[in-house]
């Protein structure tokens, strides 16, 4: 179904519109990090630990330093001599973060040495001729072990594995379980696994002497990323150039290489040559550190007859891996949308962040909010269990109205707006619902298991990271600004710059859009450029979904400010007041008087060169910046405990169909359905390509993806014959319904759409197995839900 | 190590270069020939974003030593276009369709699909998604390279 908006007024934006982007891609002329190829540039492999832990005695490079090529092998020792430690998440002074391990390795895999050579071979060759003594220690690898008290320490020095526990009562939640006549507790387990993009993580450093630079092209995508090289390497950060022109092979929240970026720049500097890491696929999955999410849920629902949800208790066991970084926070967004969207009116949350000797959690597409609703969404599905009432007449009862929004939530973030009602209503309609039931039934009376699955979530965008100083009271940030600078030249054209580089959302194609959009100029005429870093105004970079909102902001608020400028040029050269002059396209007409018109290039032309009819004082040429702060920025968290989080929340419903079979347990995906709501949708095709690609994401975690490790702490899941990434065979196709209710907090009703389908499609495939496993009375809580698990199950053995 | 001298012809012009016998094709193109438009994602034959044609069949380079493709033939992404750099046909539908994000996989993709149309202008869904089954993208979902496929063939129809 074509997408079409429900407003008609704009120009360009919202409109089918192609991606100015993808042009370089199809012609295989992308500038991916690992096309740059430098004269003289060195390479590295790394050396990894094999042992879960091991105290690190000594290493012998002898070896492999006689290898012809080789030119240098790189300890963690010599790093913790020569940096600072990396930056944390969590304020814990005795976990220290190196990029290579210093004195303890702490998973197997993680990285020990970095092998330099004039070739990647010739690197790895010498990988193999690094002697290092190990000696190896007691390790925990179950989050739950690594609590108890004799539990072996992943870092002595914190004195606990223990990283973060945090609880947070909101409203009356003993009162309110006190009177529901009804409550469930259950426990849910959402399982290691990561968003895991094609590209792994290449990044390329140059130390410039002459202009004393140190140049960084990376598949990055992080916020503050020169400022964190920077401080690792006690430099200014102005001596530090990253080309955020570079295209990022995907990432979806994980490509934060910061531990990458700082071996290869300390590299650079000491060796006086180029140096690139570009990781092989095993050095990806198994050392990379991005791995997502690994949580177990505990959770409690109170209930009355009618299934009006009450009150909900959460307790979420998150394993970090072996050092903190942004993992403890990906349990501080879901607080933004903790009882899902639902007027729940009290709930309790204890997060607690465990380490354990696995490699290390990444930030993931939705920051932890997607195992949450996997978890508020399973609770649903069996408060309707208990009560014998529909799985979508229970959502319908608890959803929050159109007419209630603004709606504040206990843990006090306000839900901007919504109408999730009609949303669900279209969705239903368009799927068919009781066409599904019907087809559902007549695949149970083959003797086959179907089963319909239903999820109605949020998606919280807009990157207002309040997590950050309410998990950790040492940090006050309360901004989370994002900037765009416009040039006009002299001859007229429009150039946008940005602080951040893509990948695949299409910055460049936003900026172009909405600055046309605001000064009525062609976008296929206005260039969007990621700018390098020490070109570009601050930048929070494309997380937390917020690069419509916050990006297409600040592009808006700089383009006003040019219209402002030439209506000012116009208005003097007029003799008339500002309010008289009527701008369209560029051009400036006197209102009334339609004769009297100054063009575009006539306006250029006088900021750029006629200084004489320029108004007084006024700055010549045509730029303006605009840096903007995110909606609901600027506040720390409340003294009570409560926090304003993410400014604007997207709605998802997802309906699939499947059938399992009985004797395997396969799943087959044979309808999927969505319904989304991402307020005005500022170009369709990303949108839809963004949503379909989460579902993909949501249908992995839910049926497939897993980093598994054995009782010896070896990871078992470092390529793609074990870690299983769903094939075009596996995805199926996607019928979406729109929906737009604008943002009111936005400059166009645009809300984020970054995380759309991940957030919602593993609730809804979990939700959909459980209902065709309902008529054996058997359920499965643990994603991902795989055959063999599905199998075990039907066949007897309960989970 | 001892290096072959290698010459092969990449979309219709003959290069050639020096590789060691472990070299692989993939890396050969990208690092030798200068040749990056292919790409590699998982060096061990699952992630098909090394495709290309060689002798008129989708192999995947990562998984073929450069010395095993010396005097071939090959086309990879970079020779989809027409003499004037004109966008073929399936290449503008992958555009038209937005059947990318982020452009990592899309090589692949496009020789994968190129491939099939060239032996079945007329695929039908199930078609599609078998070609492309052995090429992992992380962005679409695959649905917009569907798409684009089939508007691709639409258009070869018409024109035909």
């Amino acid at each position: 179904m074509p997408d079409t908006t429900a407003s008609q007024e704009y120009r360009y934006i919202t409109k089918k519109r192609r991606v100015t982007e993808d042009r370089r891609f199809i012609t295989g002329r992308g500038n991916f990090a690992a096309d740059y190829n430098l004269p003289g540039m060195l390479h590295v492999a790394m050396v990894t630990s094999p042992y879960a832990c091991a105290e690190i005695k000594g290493i012998n490079a002898e070896a492999a330093l006689a290898l012809p090529g080789v030119r240098y092998v790189l300890t963690g020792a010599e790093l913790f001599e020569n940096i600072n430690p990396l930056l944390s998440g969590l304020d814990l002074p005795n976990v220290k973060r190196i990029p290579l391990a210093h004195e303890r390795a702490r998973y197997a895999g993680e990285w020990v040495a970095a092998v330099v050579a004039e070739s990647r071979h010739i690197a790895e060759d010498a990988v193999e001729l690094v002697e290092v003594d190990y000696n190896p220690i007691d390790f925990v690898i179950d989050p739950e072990e690594a609590m108890n008290a004799d539990a072996p320490l992943v870092h002595p020095q914190h004195g606990s594995n223990i990283l973060c526990d945090k609880t947070w009562v909101w409203g009356d939640v003993d009162d309110d379980f006190e009177a529901a006549p009804h409550n469930l507790a259950f426990r849910a387990r959402w399982s290691r696994c990561s968003t895991i993009p094609i590209e792994t993580f290449v990044v390329t450093a140059k130390c410039d002497e002459g202009k004393e630079m140190l140049d960084v092209w990376a598949s990055i995508q992080m916020p503050k990323y020169p400022e964190q090289i920077a401080r690792a390497l006690s430099l200014p950060v102005n001596a530090i150039n990253v080309h955020f022109d570079v295209d990022v092979g995907g990432s979806y929240g994980l490509k934060r290489g910061i531990r990458q970026t700082v071996i290869v720049s300390y590299l650079t500097r000491k060796l006086r040559a180029p140096v690139r890491f570009n990781e092989d696929r095993l050095e990806n999955m198994s050392g990379g550190e991005m791995h997502g999410p690994d949580r177990i849920f505990d959770m409690e629902v109170a209930f009355d007859d009618d299934g009006i949800m009450h009150s909900l208790k959460i307790k979420a066991t998150d394993d970090a891996g072996c050092y903190p970084g942004r993992a403890p926070l990906q349990l501080g967004k879901p607080v933004s949308a903790i009882v899902g969207p639902y007027r729940i009116k009290s709930a309790s949350y204890n997060a607690i962040s465990v380490t354990t000797n696995k490699t290390s959690q990444e930030a993931v597409r939705g920051f932890g909010q997607a195992p949450t609703n996997f978890a508020i969404e399973a609770m649903v599905d069996k408060v309707a269990l208990k009560l014998g009432l529909d799985r979508d007449e229970v959502r319908r009862r608890n959803l929050i109205r159109a007419d209630e929004f603004p709606y504040r939530i206990p843990s006090g973030s306000e839900y901007d707006s919504g109408d999730y009602h009609t949303v669900l209503d279209k969705l239903q309609d368009s799927a068919g619902w009781q066409d599904l039931i019907a087809k559902r039934d007549a695949i149970r009376a083959t003797g086959k298991l179907a089963g319909i699955g239903i999820s109605t979530c949020l998606e919280p965008s807009g990157g207002n990271s309040s997590f950050e100083p309410f998990f950790n009271p040492k940090n006050d940030t309360t901004t989370w600004m994002e900037s765009c600078l416009i040039k006009v030249d002299m001859l007229g054209s429009i150039t946008a710059l940005m602080g951040t580089s893509t990948s695949g959302q299409g910055h460049e194609t936003l900026l172009s859009a909405v600055i046309g959009e605001v000064l009525e100029r062609d976008p296929d005429t206005i260039r969007g450029v990621h700018a390098e870093s020490l070109g570009a105004l601050p930048s929070n970079s494309p997380v937390g979904s917020r690069m419509a909102i916050m990006l297409g902001g600040a592009a808006a608020g700089a383009a006003e400010k040019i219209k402002k400028q030439l209506l000012e040029i116009a208005a003097h050269n007029f003799q008339l007041p500002v309010d008289r002059l009527i701008y369209d396209g560029g051009d400036i007409s006197v209102d009334g008087d339609p004769e009297k018109v100054m063009n575009w290039n006539l306006l250029i032309d006088i900021a750029h060169r006629q200084y004489h009819k320029m108004p007084l004082g006024s700055e010549p040429g045509l730029q303006a910046q605009h840096t903007w702060e995110v909606p609901t920025g600027g506040a720390l968290p409340a003294e009570d405990g409560t926090v304003q989080m993410y400014p604007c929340y997207a709605f998802e419903a997802h309906i699939p169909l499947i059938s399992v079979d009985p004797e395997t347990g396969q799943v087959e995906i044979l309808d999927y359905h969505m319904g989304h709501d991402c307020g005005t949708v500022l170009n369709p095709d990303i949108v839809r390509g963004m949503t379909f690609g989460g579902i993909a994401h949501g249908i992995g975690a839910a049926l497939y993806e897993k980093f598994e490790y054995d009782e010896g702490g070896q990871h078992l899941s470092g390529s793609f014959m074990d870690y299983l990434l769903p094939s075009s065979h596996e995805i199926p196709h996607v019928e979406m319904i729109k929906h737009y209710t604008p943002s009111p907090l936005t400059t166009f009703g645009q809300k984020g759409s970054g995380e759309s389908g991940y957030l919602g499609a593993p609730a809804a495939i979990a939700s959909a197995v459980n209902d065709a496993l309902a008529p054996l009375g058997k359920s499965i809580e643990t994603l991902p839900m795989r055959v063999r698990d599905i199998e075990a199950l039907i066949n007897g053995q309960t989970e | 190590m001892s290096e072959h001298k290698i010459t092969l012809t990449v979309n219709g012009r003959e290069m050639s270069g020096y590789a060691e016998a472990r070299l692989t094709l993939v890396d050969f193109l990208r690092d030798v020939l200068g040749q990056t438009g292919t790409h590699i994602g998982c060096e061990h034959g699952v992630c098909g974003a090394c495709s290309i044609v060689l002798d008129g069949k989708p192999v995947r380079s990562c998984l073929m030593y450069a010395v095993m493709a010396d005097g071939h033939e090959m086309t990879t992404v970079e020779g989809l276009e027409g003499p004037e750099g004109e966008l073929s046909p399936l290449q503008d539908a992958f555009w038209e369709n937005h059947a990318m994000q982020c452009g990592y996989c899309t090589p692949g993709m496009l020789i994968a699909t190129h491939t099939l149309l060239q032996d079945n202008p007329d695929p039908n869904e199930d078609e599609i998604r078998e070609a492309i089954g052995g090429n992992l993208c992380r962005c679409t979902g695959y649905q917009q390279i569907v798409e684009a496929v089939q508007m691709t063939a639409k258009k070869l129809r018409e024109a035909s």
